[in-house]
């Protein structure tokens, strides 16, 4: 019995191989494909998973291109990474998302191979802000994705949602906050620079940081939790120990639908944007290949379909998409949003880092 | 078990390989961060090889003084309450009847297995207003209403003292187990009260145990990140957690590692000290 068995599975297998050979001589296409193929270097884990599920293989079928995903640590390890494989000319990942301050630091040494706009028809649908350049104009990285990060509440402890960023200052908050902890993730600088200083520009002299600091500093007998991790918070915020705080809006709009007691507000002053890039190894030899997926990606309608499926906002002008007026709340809004001072991440990051820690970590 | 000394080259050969392990391990990757710990830092990218101070320079202040003024504070106050209470624990424990005594050892084994973010988490969660024990003493009647219990340093110190305790009485309990009970007997004989008796019997008896178990949960209080950040403010952040910052989100690796070996040279003497001091002490 135990011989009929393996003898039975063994022909079997013999067959299936068999056939899927043929299947694979039949199909010229999957032989293009093998051609053309290009690695694509995504944060690994929820983010992988649905580029995968929702958006390779369609770009494969639409371009003859194979995609093979490469899972990326977030923060700058994959930088390090990219950098000294491409001092080998060894490319890890042909096309990798990459965060802004990483795209500025890439692009310091020089790291990300010129795009060619008259290769990327879409470009002309993306915002300007979407459009990282070198200092002499040459294009380092096109916009993937981009998210909000926003005043969130807990509802049975605030009935009312808050309207501004003002609110974290309150005396009536004390004690009841949850903020990002490091100046190059919660970006608190220019959200006190926008609500009390009239915009960005406060941040262009360190006169002017100190300033800012110094009224953010006014915050902290509020501030209950200084968090790294977002589980840490997310998980406070539902169970309104820490009613309200700075989180990222897609995933609270996530856990509000679970039923959850909480909301995400768009102040006044705007949501925090913040957003990843596609950026291409100067090691890589598919540029070919990187600009058609780049291009790809930047269609109104795969920016429409990563809304929907992987939830965050779109790139390119809202009127361009089909995102209904539902779907485009999820993940974005209308109000002017406060993008960050990127530039000072990478010229100040010690300076910053340094005040940074002083102002929180002191008394 | 052989007594004598080794005497032929082979007779070390069961050293060998921890001492290979040692040096891939250990002194290889230790030597690499004293190296990276000099290194130049470029500002807004990584780093190239180089022999320059800044690093240590840009440590050598207040603020980073007063960081790791309060990481060893922190770090020998969990030592000294983990020993003051696990050393009295072990000797009941060495004392108790074997089913007692397993059952015991058991349990701290299992609060081992847990992961120190999983301690993190179950803390905050028993100290929180909303879910706590507060809730429990108001139900009891204790309290007038449910207060948060953290973020502070007494929650920081409780978590630490919870994740250290276990090792301090495994540490503990062979000592405890071998210290010859007639000991004991003697001095209830010579009229002494037990708690006399313990104090000034098996307390001096076990004197460099208790050091050398001091110096163990020192050492393994002073390397937590993760708790201080869970359960405490930013004050309470040991300089453990500001070297994870450096290294992990600034990418400033020759700072990181400048703090890093300047935390294991303090720990090292610190621990030299206090053996040199033991040895003083056994020998007068």
């Amino acid at each position: 019995m135990t011989e009929m068995t393996k003898s039975g599975i063994t022909r079997r297998s013999v067959l299936a191989g068999a056939a899927a050979g043929a299947a694979l001589l039949a199909m010229p296409s999957i032989l293009r494909a093998a051609d053309r193929s290009l690695k694509v270097g995504v944060y690994g884990g929820y983010f992988q998973e649905s580029f995968d599920e929702h958006i390779f293989p369609d770009f494969t079928s639409a371009t003859g291109i194979e995609v093979e995903s490469i899972s990326e640590p977030t923060g700058e390890a994959w930088l390090v990474q990219l950098s000294q494989a491409a001092r080998a000319g060894q490319a890890p990942a042909d096309v990798s998302m990459m965060s802004q301050v990483a795209i500025l630091k890439g692009q310091a040494i020089d790291l990300w191979a010129p795009l060619d706009p008259a290769k990327i028809p879409n470009l002309g649908n993306l915002l300007p802000q979407f459009v990282n350049r070198y200092p002499d104009g040459r294009i380092a990285g096109v916009g993937a994705v981009a998210w909000y990060i926003t005043l969130v509440t807990n509802t049975d402890v605030y009935p009312e949602a808050p309207d501004s960023w003002a609110a974290l200052w309150d005396p009536a908050n004390r004690d009841r906050l949850g903020l990002l902890a490091l100046v190059s993730n919660s970006f608190l600088l220019e959200v006190t620079a926008k609500t009390f200083f009239g915009g960005p520009a406060k941040l262009d002299t360190e006169e002017g940081i100190l300033e800012v600091m110094d009224k953010l500093a006014e915050v902290k007998p509020n501030v209950r939790l200084w968090y790294r991790d977002e589980a840490q918070f997310e998980q406070a915020l539902k169970s309104g120990e820490i009613p309200m705080g700075q989180y990222y809006h897609d995933v609270t709009g996530l856990a509000a639908a679970d039923g959850n007691p909480v909301r995400s507000t768009f102040p006044k002053e705007g949501g925090i944007l913040d957003s990843g890039s596609w950026a291409v190894s100067a090691a890589s030899k598919k540029t070919a290949e990187a600009h058609e997926f780049i291009n790809y990606m930047s269609q109104p309608q795969i920016q429409a379909k990563l809304s929907r499926n992987v939830g965050t906002a779109p790139t390119v002008a809202r009127s361009l998409t089909d995102l209904t007026d539902q779907e485009f709340a999820a993940v974005s809004s209308e109000i002017e949003p406060i993008i960050p001072r990127y530039d000072l991440y990478q010229t100040k990051s010690d300076w910053l880092n340094q005040k940074w820690t002083e102002l929180i970590v002191a008394g | 078990m052989r007594a004598d000394a080794p005497k032929r080259a082979a007779d070390y050969a069961p050293l060998a390989f921890p001492a290979l392990m040692l040096t891939v391990f250990f002194v290889v990757p230790f030597g690499i961060m004293v190296m990276v710990s000099f290194f130049q830092r470029q500002p807004g990218g990584f780093y190239t090889p180089d022999f320059v101070f800044s690093s240590y320079e840009r440590f050598l202040s207040a603020f980073f003084g007063g960081v790791l003024g309060f990481s060893l504070g922190l770090a020998a106050l969990v030592a000294v309450i983990c020993v003051a209470v696990g050393f009295p624990f072990a000797y009941e424990l060495a004392r108790t009847r074997r089913r007692v005594q397993v059952a015991w050892l058991v349990a701290l084994l299992a609060v081992l297995s847990l992961s120190e973010v999983i301690i993190g988490f179950a803390w905050s969660t028993l100290l929180s207003r909303t879910a706590g024990i507060s809730n429990l003493l108001v139900w009891l009647g204790l309290m007038e209403k449910p207060t948060a219990l953290t973020p502070n340093f007494g929650a920081v110190l409780t978590g630490m003292v919870y994740q250290a305790f276990p090792y301090t009485v495994l540490v503990l309990y062979p000592a405890m187990a071998r210290l010859d009970p007639t000991l004991m007997e003697a001095s209830r004989t010579l009229g002494a009260h037990p708690l006399r008796a313990f104090l000034t019997v098996v307390v001096p008896a076990l004197r460099n145990t208790i050091l050398a178990t001091f110096i163990m949960v020192f050492v393994f209080a002073l390397g937590s990140y993760l708790l201080p950040q869970l359960l405490g403010r930013p004050q309470h952040w040991t300089l453990s957690v500001l070297i994870t910052d450096q290294a992990v989100y600034q990418s400033n690796l020759p700072f990181a590692a400048a703090m890093a070996v300047f935390l294991v040279l303090v720990t090292l003497s610190l621990v030299g000290l206090a053996l040199l001091v033991g040895r003083k002490e056994s020998a007068a």
